[in-house]
């Protein structure tokens, strides 16, 4: 509830200093509309907003799933067979060296103007943040726990199951959390480059007809799908990881309290 | 420690092993044997080897030469090496679920009730005292159910008293086993052990020391005990 209550007064203040720089400047609603002529907007388009939000958040959803699965897959074949993480680990890298964007364009022209170019690009982005961090936690088991399992006759296959995959998941949802993050980036990318629906399209198709106040509705529900799904996926994730204690939160709750 | 009489069993032997850490030589033909079924407990300065022979004989380690004949062995560390995401049930079948076995659970049941742990078994590792959590990896311990366990300073992270509740569980829950027990606390080696050896030296070797004629676990009150504390500490220090 009081978290609720501190994301309304943000949200509150946030609409204030854009209404602000409007008045101040004076600024046309051709190139600045005001919150209230966005709202209207909102109001006036739902339908359509729904369903090419219905379009972007398939994409999204689809390239989280498919990303998160080659990242973590890709993570546990480096870390469990030592050819690949000589041969593979510097590819990996080396991919990151080329930006999506770049690349966007040509996977449109292999994979079409549907989803599927829009999905490969959001896998594109989301896999290489979970990959290095599920890496990174697979590497780093406790040696005590390691010793302990070599002296129990563990086979490294066990040792990977039972001991460096538990103990590595909690970095592994931080490399999820910022997936998720970046999702909707490589997903609209996409449907600027070429599209026929998602909210990048219809703000591209607004942007050509100068309907300013659709591109500022459409970036309003992407921002808002965008935050639900990082809130979502950070909750399902502490869930899943109980044991891993927030003590930056829990340094919150034992602030002492006003008398 | 010389030839030993024919009708001594040893559990583990260690002829003329060489051992270097970080390129400096720890030990060079040092010789140990551990009498079956009974505990021995090893003291010394830090840095001497004495965690480095117990990896040896757990075979964490290999020597750069000599040879090393034990038993199976189950190893206890420092920290309890709990894992922070399994109950304690799950925590003491560890060594099954790392072999793929099918665990025990009645006897892992009966072992954590056995150390007054019967209401703890859903707990996770995060929510038990520093005691109870030693008592859990104790049970993990004996659910290995191996000839030989090696302990590397089992009860150095617990409080006075709770170190010697948790030294009376082990001597009792341990009985009849070959247990090698590095400790710094000369009054713990001196209540536990059947013989009590300090590692000096480099390259290091063993000396083995007196110990009181009482039954371990022997009573800190005894004036045997602390007198033989006394000396020991003095040597320690010397």
């Amino acid at each position: 509830m009081k978290a609720a209550l501190r994301m309304a007064v943000v949200a509150a203040g946030l609409l204030l200093v854009w209404q602000a720089v409007v008045s101040a400047t004076g600024a046309q609603p051709f190139i600045l509309p005001g919150p209230l002529a966005v709202a209207a907007a909102v109001a006036g388009h739902t339908g359509l907003l729904l369903s090419h939000a219905g379009t972007t958040l398939a994409e999204i959803l689809l390239g989280l799933g498919l990303g998160a699965a080659l990242g973590a897959f890709s993570a546990l074949v480096i870390a469990h067979v030592r050819p690949a993480r000589l041969w593979l680990l510097p590819v990996l890298v080396a991919s990151q060296a080329v930006p999506v964007f770049a690349i966007a364009p040509v996977l449109v022209l292999w994979l079409g103007y549907g989803m599927a170019s829009k999905v490969a690009m959001a896998v594109l982005i989301i896999f290489f943040p979970v990959t290095a961090a599920f890496y990174d936690g697979l590497s780093r088991t406790d040696p005590g726990w390691l010793d302990l399992a070599r002296s129990m006759g563990a086979s490294r296959w066990r040792q990977l199951l039972r001991l460096r995959i538990p103990a590595a998941l909690p970095a592994c949802a931080s490399g999820l959390r910022v997936a998720t993050a970046v999702a909707p980036i490589g997903a609209v990318v996409g449907e600027w480059v070429g599209a026929s629906a998602g909210l990048g399209y219809l703000m591209l198709h607004a942007n050509a007809r100068m309907q300013v106040d659709l591109i500022f509705a459409a970036l309003v529900v992407l921002a808002a799908m965008a935050l639900i799904l990082y809130f979502t996926v950070d909750r399902l994730l502490r869930l899943a990881v109980p044991w891993q204690v927030d003590t930056l939160w829990r340094e919150h709750e034992k602030e002492p309290v006003e008398p | 420690m010389g030839e030993a009489a024919p009708d001594i069993e040893f559990a583990v032997d260690i002829r003329g092993a060489a051992l270097s850490y970080g390129g400096a030589p720890l030990f060079d033909e040092l010789d140990v044997r551990l009498e079956a079924g009974l505990w021995t407990c090893l003291l010394g300065p830090s840095g001497v080897g004495k965690t480095s022979l117990l990896r040896l004989i757990a075979g964490l380690d290999g020597a750069a030469a000599g040879r090393v004949r034990t038993g199976p062995v189950a190893y206890m560390g420092q920290s309890d090496l709990l894992l922070p995401w399994a109950n304690s049930l799950e925590n003491a079948v560890l060594g099954a679920r790392l072999r793929g076995e099918r665990p025990d659970f009645d006897r892992a049941r009966r072992l954590l009730a056995d150390v007054g742990l019967e209401h703890g078994l859903q707990a996770l590792p995060a929510t038990l005292s520093g005691g109870e959590r030693q008592r859990v990896a104790l049970v993990r311990t004996l659910m290995e159910d191996r000839p030989v366990v090696l302990m590397d300073e089992p009860f150095s992270s617990l409080d006075a008293i709770t170190r010697h509740a948790a030294q009376d569980l082990a001597a009792r829950m341990l009985a009849g086993r070959t247990v090698l027990l590095v400790t710094h606390d000369p009054l713990e080696a001196l209540r536990l052990g059947d013989r009590v050896h300090v590692m000096t030296g480099r390259p290091a070797a063993l000396e083995s020391l007196p110990v009181p004629d009482l039954a371990p676990p022997r009573d800190v009150r005894d004036p045997a005990v602390l007198a033989a504390q006394g000396d020991l500490l003095a040597r320690l220090a010397a």
